[in-house]
């Protein structure tokens, strides 16, 4: 069935190729496709060609299912390849990646779940009367998280059928230039070639590399759909995921602590990385600072069992042991590159850290790939960046848009009991760009009125903006802890992109009685102490 | 007396400001000024309701209004967390009840400890504060009287007057004024209202049946006519059609005639079907009447001065100086014709009066996308044009409405219906499609709007709202999303991540 087969095929993938190749005829779009710049490169003299697809995307997370389904859009012959490698414990999911498997999606239906605790001892306060003895079931609440993901990735399925995009549960890694090898679970191999592909393969949890870790830890791709409540936890990582999922599993009532490296949340603004670090003490959270884990032993199996962790301090030799049902690693999450035979196409990663630079349209070192979401070098992992950064890849890719993904300004969320919601500078980074003296940092702390009544947690929640003096005290930093903190955020976020001014903030009317209209009165500023 | 008063302090008043009405507008100007040095007063006495109920200082939000609302408005949302909870794991024995005192005393000891601490702010801020009921003598002399009729006279350089609004009863309905409360004594009930009728279908009536409905009472409203007159009626139909849902009563297209009070100590209410023109009645513990509110102005003695009052609604006539006909005498607040009755402006609005009247600044207050939430069991935020105000103002051709239906995350585990979850983006058509209105609902709606509000004064238009990363998940993200125009016709509802 194939007219040209690219430079270098074996005879074995040639087979594979005729044998197992879907497209059947493959005359009809003779003339479908650009001639091959790689043919032109190599001296060759182009010649049309035909591929099988127009587009294959290798990984059907957030971005790779926007992008798919955008370019659907234009009437492109798609395919999405997406394969979930088992984590050690052997656990897998559906389709649509981390976001929806084992991220954003159960991570917040969780904390959602701790949130409905503190509700049910808040609504006492206010008047509700309910038998004294209310207890957790982990069962219950994982059921209904696995389900309702259950339909989200079957959604997927469907949405992906309705738009033509051909999908296969099926793993890609490049074999050759514009070809792909789709390996299934059941080890069966096919060849595909695409005119263009684009990579959007994620990341997933860094384990330890100590002994023990593989075998009787876990890790967030574990956790959510976990068939036993975890027991007294300990989560090794103070990553946004590290402090998200011991937030929740404390406010179910589980034992936590948290060992700690050296600081909370890097990249964040450390001031209220700390306040975060503060709140969940103060709520039960143990942390255990500047240790790490050297070895992990199983001293019970069981649902759960019981481990014993050994640790050693970061600052001398001090070793401390600890007991355990569980423990959840989050000290990271690497990029899912190094499988994919990148190396056969010639596509460059950072060898260190494994991903991949891209230029502003999201394009490899080798002109046909691209890459989006969180393997991308120097970009943010985050969801919806992941998905318009497909979309605007594939307006510009074959709907002659010219927008490029604009990665300034992101906002984001951490999801902890108390939650954290940023968009812009962190305080430490407006330092060093602008200098302290040319900026000026507003803040408040403030009690949501809903926590009034029942007395809890004064002074906890914070605002803070950060605004360059030099150019017309512009905000160029928004940091808020408190309830809804997402909620609260995007708005800002959108003011923000319209270049919002601490003098536009003071004159917009606040909503009251809201956390959000505290913005609208920040007065004192950090400067004046 | 008067005269003898007067000459006193005849060529130097004895304050530089004088505030009638401790309210948020009041107080939040007298305490401005006082930061310039200048010696201020501020006047507060509340007239006891109909059936009795006072207050402390600081106006309606505090006392009958905003704050004990919104915590209502908690306790009914916790109720739904309990159900909730359950979805998410949380095994609640039941029974689950509750008690309607506990949380009216949680919640009034809240707002006693706001009454506290602005005796306290007066006091940091050297603002003399009197619990006198305020009424003009001559343009710079008020004269103040006590709960015991102790009379005290004040003179001013300027005077500002705060004094509010309080809840209408209803003319021609027998009984209304003997057996009926207002949401000015609703707030201050020991005990449960029981079944309630709320009569109206302002903001006010919405939110107090909403709570009701949402602790467990069996509530009812009936209204004239359409709900939330002033807002975007698509979206007042879903606010309404989620009560309905959630289990609120409408009586709708009715019009009380009188409340009899029956032996049972029960309230036998009669009303007029207009639609089918038939009389009917039933009874309820309460009958709470939340029809409008009107400006208190009455006390003041305005006509004595001069100054000017709109004769249909009995507001004070102000410029965008909120300066009255009387050149020294200003007004802020819901008393002030042709404002948005909300807390925020009139803070904003008498701090920037102070600014002007003693800190040589020049800065109007600006009445334009002022945002506000109704906190209804769906909440309901909005800033700037409804669309029918919006296809008034530019014609339906050049207006681009863009909108979903979506479902929050936190719904979907709690098996929660999200029909009425909705929001909408009215536009500009042409150029740049500069944001003309921005409307929400669903949970948390404050929040959502608020900055969002921010944007569009910064002059958003749909093409940078678009721009923006969303957060995910949340559901203001939801707004970073809209494509569907209500003009393609398209199906607007959300799916997926």
């Amino acid at each position: 069935a194939f007219l040209h087969p690219p430079p270098g095929v074996t005879q074995r993938e040639l087979w594979f190729m005729r044998k197992l190749s879907p497209s059947k005829d493959m005359s009809l779009k003779h003339h479908k496709g650009n001639p091959q710049k790689l043919l032109e490169m190599n001296g060759h003299t182009a010649v049309p060609h035909s591929y099988d697809y127009d587009l294959i995307v290798i990984g059907g997370g957030s971005g790779g299912l926007a992008a798919a389904k955008e370019a659907a859009k234009y009437e492109k012959k798609v395919m999405v390849l997406d394969f979930v490698t088992p984590t050690p414990l052997g656990n897998s999911w559906g389709l649509g990646g981390t976001c929806v498997n084992v991220g954003c999606i159960p991570k917040k239906l969780m904390h959602q779940a701790a949130l409905l605790g503190q509700a049910l001892q808040d609504s006492r306060k206010f008047g509700w009367q309910f038998p004294e003895e209310v207890k957790h079931n982990w069962m219950t609440m994982t059921e209904s998280v696995q389900n309702y993901i259950g339909s989200l990735n079957w959604g997927y399925r469907v949405a992906l059928r309705e738009k033509k995009v051909t999908y296969e549960n099926a793993y890609g890694e490049f074999v050759q230039p514009h070809t792909v090898k789709a390996t299934n679970k059941r080890g069966v191999e096919k060849l595909y070639t695409a005119e263009r592909f684009l990579i959007a393969t994620g990341e997933r949890p860094r384990y330890l590399g100590i002994p023990g870790d593989k075998e009787y830890c876990i890790s967030s791709d574990d956790l959510f759909s976990l068939p036993y409540c975890p027991g007294k936890t300990l989560v090794v990582g103070a990553s946004y995921v590290a402090l998200e999922c011991a937030g929740f599993l404390a406010g179910l009532g589980l034992d936590v602590t948290v060992m700690v490296r050296s600081i909370l949340l890097r990249g964040f603004d450390q001031d209220m990385a700390n306040k975060i670090g503060e709140y969940m003490e103060e709520h039960g959270i143990k942390f255990i600072r500047e240790f790490v884990p050297i070895k992990v032993e199983q001293i019970e199996e069981g649902t759960p069992g019981r481990l014993k962790v050994t640790a050693k301090s970061t600052k001398g030799n001090e070793v401390i042991g600890g007991e355990y049902n569980t423990v959840l690693l989050a000290i990271g999450r690497d990029a899912c590159t190094r499988k994919i035979g990148l190396d056969k196409v010639g596509v460059k990663i950072n060898e260190k850290t494994g991903k991949i630079p891209v230029n502003d349209m999201e394009q490899t070192n080798v002109p046909y790939i691209y890459a989006i979401g969180d393997i991308l070098q120097d970009r943010l992992e985050l969801t919806p960046v992941a998905i318009q950064a497909g979309r605007l890849l594939v307006q510009r890719l074959y709907g002659g848009a010219t927008t490029k993904c604009d990665y300034v300004n992101v906002p984001t969320t951490v999801f902890t009991p108390l939650e954290y919601g940023a968009c812009g500078y962190s305080e430490e980074n407006a330092i060093q760009k602008f200098g302290e003296e040319n900026i000026e940092v507003y803040h408040s702390h403030f009690w949501p009125l809903e926590w009034t009544v029942p007395s809890r947690d004064n002074n906890k929640c914070y605002a803070k903006i950060i605004c360059n003096i030099r150019d017309n005290e512009r905000v160029i930093g928004f940091h808020v802890l408190g309830p809804n903190a997402g909620e609260v955020t995007q708005g800002f976020a959108a003011a923000i992109k319209c270049g919002l001014t601490k003098e536009q903030l003071d004159s917009t009317i606040g909503i009251h009685p809201v956390c959000a209209e505290v913005f609208t009165t920040l007065s004192v500023t950090k400067r004046s102490g | 007396t008067r005269h003898l008063h007067f000459s006193k302090f005849i060529g130097k008043p004895e304050y530089d400001l004088l505030v009638i009405g401790g309210g948020s507008g009041g107080l939040a100007c007298a305490k401005e000024a006082a930061q310039f040095g200048r010696k201020v007063a501020v006047l507060d006495y509340v007239e006891p309701s109909p059936p009795g109920t006072k207050w402390g200082l600081g106006g309606t939000c505090v006392n009958v209004g905003c704050i004990p609302k919104k915590l209502m408005h908690q306790a009914a949302l916790l109720g739904s967390a309990l159900k909730d909870a359950q979805h998410y794991g949380w095994n609640i024995a039941h029974p689950v009840h509750h008690n309607w005192s506990e949380m009216a005393q949680a919640v009034q000891n809240y707002v006693k400890s706001l009454n506290w601490g602005h005796r306290i702010q007066l006091q940091d801020k050297k603002v003399k504060y009197f619990n006198v009921k305020g009424s003009f003598s001559d343009p710079h002399t008020i004269r103040g009287l006590t709960k015991g009729g102790k009379e005290t006279i004040l003179t001013a350089e300027k005077i500002v007057i705060a004094t509010g609004g309080r809840p209408k009863y209803p003319i021609h309905v027998a009984g209304a004024l003997e057996y009926g409360i207002t949401s000015d004594d609703l707030f201050w009930l020991k005990e449960s209202p029981g079944k309630t009728l709320v009569v109206g279908a302002s903001y006010i009536s919405l939110e107090c049946a909403g709570f009701l409905t949402g602790i467990g009472l069996d509530t009812t409203v009936m209204m004239r006519s359409i709900p939330l007159r002033g807002f975007d009626q698509q979206m007042a139909s879903l606010v309404t059609e989620y009560m309905e849902s959630y289990g609120t009563k409408f009586l709708k297209k009715c019009i009380p005639t009188k409340v009899e009070k029956l032996e049972s100590n029960r309230l036998q209410v009669t009303w007029k079907n207009t639609d089918s023109g038939t009389e009917e009645t039933d009874s309820f513990d309460t009958v709470m009447w939340a029809v409008g509110r009107a400006p208190d102005t009455k006390a003041l003695n305005l006509e004595t001065v001069g100054v000017k009052t709109n004769s249909e609604t009995g507001k004070i006539i102000v410029d965008a100086r909120e300066a009255t006909s009387v050149p020294h005498i200003y007004a802020v607040g819901d008393i002030t014709e042709g404002r948005p009755e909300l807390t925020p402006t009139a803070i904003a609005a008498g701090k920037l009066l102070a600014q002007r009247l003693f800190g040589q600044s020049s800065e109007l207050m600006d009445y334009d996308n002022v945002p506000t939430t109704v906190f209804t069991p769906l909440e309901y935020g909005c800033v700037g044009l409804s669309e029918e105000k919006a296809v008034q103002c530019y014609g339906s051709d050049n207006i681009e409405v863009y909108h979903a239906y979506y479902k929050p995350l936190e719904f979907t585990v709690a098996e929660r219906d999200a029909t009425q979850c909705y929001m909408k983006m009215v536009c500009l058509r042409e150029r740049e499609q500069r944001i003309l209105g921005l409307h929400f609902i669903g949970p948390n709606a404050g929040e959502v709007i608020q900055g969002f509000a921010l944007g569009i004064k910064c002059g958003a238009t749909y093409p940078q709202l678009m721009k923006t990363i969303g957060i995910h998940p949340t559901c203001a993200e939801e707004i970073t999303k809209l494509h569907i125009t209500k003009r393609s016709g398209l199906d607007a509802t959300v799916t997926g991540c």
